[in-house]
């Protein structure tokens, strides 16, 4: 008696509690007239990088909903579909899944981190939907030679050695210390860095890392202040990095700090405060503040924009500009994904908000640029020194 | 609609016509509606539906084997959410086979296993390396990356290495019991991650935090299989040979030796049974489910790298095995299956559908209670409610008592025949304080 | 090589004293409970984490209310740490009363496990509080006492000093309330055996209550000493440095108050040696990383050969 009423107790919540989750998406896809075509989003909302992704979303999210218009001209409705990757590649390649299985998404912007974009893209390319990187840096993202992976940023090994470069030669740098953070993004960046720099002629006096998570970083910086370096390079994040550098100056290291774009965040200043001065950042994102789009962004989200909503906006553009190509193209109608793809990556000389879009056969942004930014005081964003093309 | 129930109970010609009714009418609602996840889910509930009902047990493996191999694919296929539904099946295979494996090690042996993930890395990462060229740094023979051809021989190959762990991990721990034995499990667990996090250096056996991408996708018969309908079926073939291992083991002279341990460890001892080699042997048969689902979750995701093998990973593999009722072959499946399709599908559409609504200005959820944010506050709540009220999970295990009526009969064993059956706590621990 | 080792040895005592300091406290709430309960009280982790929000909320409040500024900063630690004592402690009693109290004649393994589920519950109703708070989860603590000492290249940071105090005073007190109160013969006998204890008049449930609230006040106590110390916090601090304070607690054998305090200060100090040295020592084999297999590898190996710890005594299994 007792297990009929609970599996009949089961039934009905699971029926309850489901139907109208999937009643929602049932209205999305047969609502209107028009076809509906769907840009996805993934991006980590929680987790250590919320901030970033969250940013991206909103830049993202911005970009569809002025382009309505346009899709809505040419007879389609758009439509943007979040996902919280939480910075997992588990979670990134199931909802690459979800979202390859949906035949209405045309377009992703995806991923933060490149440890999630590589194996969620092997996903994307299975369904020939394009995917364009506001941010994953790595350069395994587009050597695996992908035909619908694209990115609008920098490469790791661009962005280390050009970080590589303003250290020793602008900053002076002859010894230096590399730290990394022991995850796909940190210890790519840092061996990049760490390579061009001993090219450069710089002496690497040692190589730590740290672990994600962790708050006492004193015993790798027991490391540093016995090699004494002119410079210490973190290829991580923001959360560690900005520790990293409080407690390095507590200990009385002075000498400057080096980081990438992950560190490139308004919460580094919060945990680092007025420790942050004498620290550098390379990063693939440019200076958005003097745009129009910073201010709509502000009125929109009543916050400034982080580093890269403007990426997750161009990002988004230059994905629908390629949808809309490849429609017209099409006699305007909706084209089968893989031509989609392949006008994504066809877009020329597009001119975007933050940065012109030109993608080459591996689906690199030729006008991807190195910003290198200084901070002097505990406040974000950082001061730009200068800007170092491919 | 006692009396219906009651009917119900007692004539099983018409619960084979209520199921296949059932199953009939979810089936073709998954065909209409192709992406009602409801109707999905409902499908998937038939199994447990059919698990109740009191037809013999060929006839149940004959109607659940037909479901699985044909009525599922079949109308999940209609669809542009089908690749979504089969990810989903194929996830809950192979939680299905590692939850099962931790059944032996917790339900039936009754030794606390925290870190149970690292056979799975283990299983993962034995694939993994030989099938990228990841092998071709340190192996001085061969070619590599091996094709998928090879995926075969490496399910066997990866059962056999993650057993061969279970085995270092066991003899060390044998000395170790109880709450303690949890602890160096779960060290144990975070050791695996870490080396495999750190072992790029001096030789890169493991790629480092990197990760191993690209990895070649199972082959058979030149063809290679890169959807998930097609990993399915792989993993469905895994699923039946660990239930059917599970099954006879359960009953077996092993199953029931670890049983005896883990009523009571002195006593078994006592009665003859073999201590080191029965505990020996649970977590090599547990680690081997384990590593062989590990090959082939490296195989469909292409890509794996430490962060997949978290602790809190093992844990909720352990919450699968505690929901479903440990010790209980049908109640972990069914645990097993109910957490992850919370994980893989329905907190994800809750979170859309939350964000719907939101957008929709019907309500406003802040960002933080996101349903897919919440996943170790669900964890916790349901390990909090479950050891507090139903401790023995969604369908307990079935103590079979031999001899009962021989055992009835005299009056003086009775008492002692009851307490069988409850779990038996050591009470009588001494403290160093 | 050796002369590295040397060179930095000073400042990784130091740190390593501080992190030993931390790991011992919360030891000793494990090893309350477990010399009583004979109970792993997986959530305390979580309450040491809890004390570390708690206070920094209260710091925080108090810094609104301008008391910050007008008293002393060593007034100020007092009240934040009296605040947050008081209420982790009926945070441990509370979760004591509704999860553990229940199951106490239940297997130790469903108990273990309930446990588990508590610093789950407990991590994520911390970080969703701090979220709706804030955007992140990552909370940035006051600091109360920034600055540092220079002594011939070392430095020694003031909150280095309050941390080492206030943590040898804890110590002490406990010692005190354990040895010579009638609580702490109370708990003594409950420890040694509880039927005979409540024989005895000693009303055990409530004495359980007690040590509950004693432990779970020193580790919210550490927390708020950890915030202030590193600055920043988040709410996934608590597992991984409850699981070393536990092994803390077994490597100077559990249930044994003193042999916490040595095992967390042996641990902490042979940690950052590791952190600081394994790369230099092994020419780069092992990277500083493996600092944790370090202390799980230390946990695993004396739980085999000398499951009394350190200090302990071998304790005779009754059948």
């Amino acid at each position: 008696m007792r297990k009929q009423v609970m599996a009949l107790a089961m039934t009905s919540t699971l029926a309850l509690g489901f139907l109208g989750a999937c009643g929602n998406t049932d209205s999305a896809s047969g609502g209107g007239s028009s076809e509906t075509v769907k840009i996805a989003l993934q991006a980590p909302m929680s987790g250590g990088s919320a901030t970033l992704g969250e940013a991206i979303k909103n830049g993202a999210a911005m970009a569809v909903e002025e382009e309505k218009a346009a899709f809505e001209k040419a007879g389609f409705s758009l439509e943007l579909v979040e996902y919280d990757d939480q910075g997992d590649p588990q979670k990134g390649v199931s909802n690459a899944q979800i979202i390859g299985s949906d035949q209405d998404v045309y377009g992703v912007v995806a991923h933060l981190n490149s440890g999630v974009f590589i194996p969620s893209s092997e996903v994307y390319e299975r369904y020939n939907i394009p995917s364009v990187s506001p941010a994953s840096t790595a350069t395994d993202v587009t050597d695996r030679g992908l035909k619908s992976v694209n990115r609008i940023v920098a490469r790791d090994d661009f962005q280390g050695p050009a970080g590589a470069e303003y250290a020793v030669q602008e900053i002076g740098a002859k010894k230096i210390f590399v730290i990394n953070d022991k995850t796909a993004y940190g210890q790519g960046l840092a061996t990049a860095f760490a390579e061009a720099a001993a090219e450069e002629g710089a002496e690497i006096v040692g190589e730590a890392g740290i672990t994600v998570g962790e708050k006492d970083f004193n015993g790798v910086l027991n490391q540093v202040s016995a090699a004494d370096p002119d410079l210490v390079y973190f290829g991580g994040l923001y959360s560690e990095g900005g520790l990293l550098i409080k407690q390095a100056r507590d200990n009385g290291i002075d000498a400057a700090f080096m980081g990438g774009d992950g560190m490139d965040s308004s919460t580094l200043v919060e945990i680092a405060g007025d420790t942050v001065s004498n620290v550098y950042l390379t990063s693939v994102a440019g200076d958005s503040s003097a745009t129009e789009f910073a201010k709509n962004y502000e009125d929109e989200y009543g916050a400034k924009p982080e580093s890269f909503s403007i990426y997750g906006y161009d990002s988004a553009k230059v994905l629908m500009e390629g949808i809309l190509d490849a429609a017209e193209e099409n006699g305007g109608k909706l084209p089968a994904k893989d031509k989609v793809a392949a006008a994504v990556r066809a877009v020329d000389d597009y001119e975007g908000e933050m940065t012109q879009v030109s993608f080459d056969d591996k689906g690199d942004n030729e006008f991807a640029k190195i910003f290198i930014y200084k901070f002097d005081e505990a406040s974000y964003p950082a001061k730009i020194q200068g800007e170092i093309s491919q | 609609m006692k009396k219906i129930l009651e009917q119900i109970r007692g004539n099983k010609w018409l619960q084979l016509g209520l199921l296949v009714g059932y199953i009939a009418l979810t089936s073709l609602s998954l065909i209409l509606a192709q992406r009602s996840v409801a109707a999905f889910l409902l499908l998937l509930l038939s199994f447990l539906l059919l698990y109740y009902t009191k037809l013999p047990n060929w006839s149940k493996w004959a109607i659940g084997l037909t479901i699985m191999f044909f009525i599922l694919p079949f109308s999940a296929m209609q669809g542009p959410a089908y690749q979504e539904y089969m990810d989903v099946a194929t996830l809950v295979g192979i939680y299905v086979s590692m939850a099962l494996g931790l059944n032996i090690v917790v339900g039936m042996a009754g030794l606390l296993d925290l870190g149970f993930v690292a056979f799975f890395a283990v299983g993962a990462y034995t694939y993994g390396i030989f099938a990228t060229a990841q092998a071709s740094n340190f192996m001085p023979f061969g070619t590599y990356p091996l094709s998928g051809n090879s995926f075969w021989i490496f399910i066997i190959i990866g059962c056999f290495v993650a057993a061969l762990f279970g085995v270092l991990l066991g003899i060390p721990v044998l000395r170790v019991k109880g709450d303690y034995l949890a602890i160096v499990t779960l060290g144990f667990g975070e050791i695996i991650r870490i080396v495999f996090n750190n072992m790029d250096q001096p030789v890169n056996i493991t790629n480092g935090a990197l990760g191993l991408s690209s990895i070649a996708p199972p082959k058979i018969f030149g063809i290679e299989l890169l959807y998930s309908n097609q990993i399915y079926f792989v993993v469905l073939f895994i699923l039946l040979f660990v239930i059917f291992a599970v099954r006879s083991l359960e009953h077996s002279k092993l199953g029931r030796s670890w049983k005896a341990v883990r009523e009571n460890e002195i006593a078994a001892q006592a009665m003859g049974i073999p201590l080191v080699k029965t505990k020996l042997m649970a977590f090599a048969i547990g680690a081997s489910f384990s590593g062989m689902m590990g090959v082939v979750f490296a195989a469909k995701q292409a890509f794996i790298d430490p962060t997949s093998f978290t602790m809190l990973q093992s844990i909720n593999i352990l919450v699968m095995v505690l929901l479903g009722g440990m010790g209980s072959v049908p109640g972990v499946i069914l645990g097993a299956a109910v957490v992850t399709i919370l994980n893989a599908q329905v907190l994800n559409e809750l979170t859309m559908w939350f964000n719907s609504l939101s957008t929709a200005g019907i309500i406003t959820l802040p960002d933080a209670m996101s349903p897919v944010k919440m996943q170790r506050f669900f964890f916790g709540a349901l390990l909090i409610l479950f050891a507090l009220y139903r401790s023995k999970g969604l369908i307990p295990a079935k103590n079979v008592v031999y001899d009962k009526r021989k055992f009835l009969s005299e009056k003086g064993t009775k008492k002692r025949l009851q307490s069988v059956g409850a779990p038996k706590e050591d009470e009588h621990g001494n403290t160093g304080s | 090589m050796m002369t590295q080792v040397w060179d930095t040895l000073p400042q990784v005592l130091i740190d390593g004293l501080t992190l030993g300091a931390i790991y011992a406290i919360i030891a000793l709430g494990y090893t309350m409970v477990y010399g009583i309960l004979e109970l792993i009280n997986f959530a305390h982790g979580e309450i040491f984490m809890a004390g570390a929000f708690i206070g920094t909320a209260v710091l925080i409040g108090l810094t609104g209310l301008g008391w910050v500024a007008v008293m002393p900063a060593i007034f100020v630690l007092l009240l934040v740490l009296v605040i947050t004592g008081g209420l982790t402690g009926m945070l441990g009693m509370g979760i004591e009363r509704l999860a553990y109290r229940p199951l106490r004649k239940a297997s130790k393994l469903i108990t273990l496990i309930t446990a588990i589920g508590v610093s789950f519950l407990l991590q994520d109703i911390v970080r969703f509080i701090t979220e709706t708070q804030q955007n992140n989860y990552i909370v940035n603590t006051p600091s109360l006492f920034p600055g540092s000492l220079s002594i011939s290249g070392l430095n020694i940071r003031y909150s280095f000093l309050v941390v080492i105090v206030v943590a040898i005073l804890m110590m002490i007190a406990l010692e005190f309330f354990v040895n010579r109160t009638k609580w702490g013969l109370a708990m003594r006998a409950v420890a040694q055996d509880q039927d005979t204890a409540s024989l005895m008049s000693v009303n055990v449930n409530k004495v359980i209550s007690v040590t509950f609230f004693v432990g779970s006040a020193l580790g919210g106590a550490t927390g708020v000493l950890f915030a202030i110390h590193y600055g920043t916090i988040d709410p996934y601090i608590g597992f991984i440095l409850g699981l070393k304070a536990f092994t803390a607690a077994v490597l100077g054998g559990i249930g044994n108050i003193r042999g916490a305090m040595a095992g967390g200060m042996l641990l902490g100090l042979l940690e950052m040696f590791a952190a600081a040295n394994l790369s230099a020592i092994t020419a780069g084999v092992l990277s500083s990383e493996y600092k944790d297999v370090f202390a799980f590898a230390i946990l695993i190996l004396v739980l085999i050969f000398r499951p009394e710890g350190l200090f302990g005594r071998a304790a005779i299994e009754k059948v």
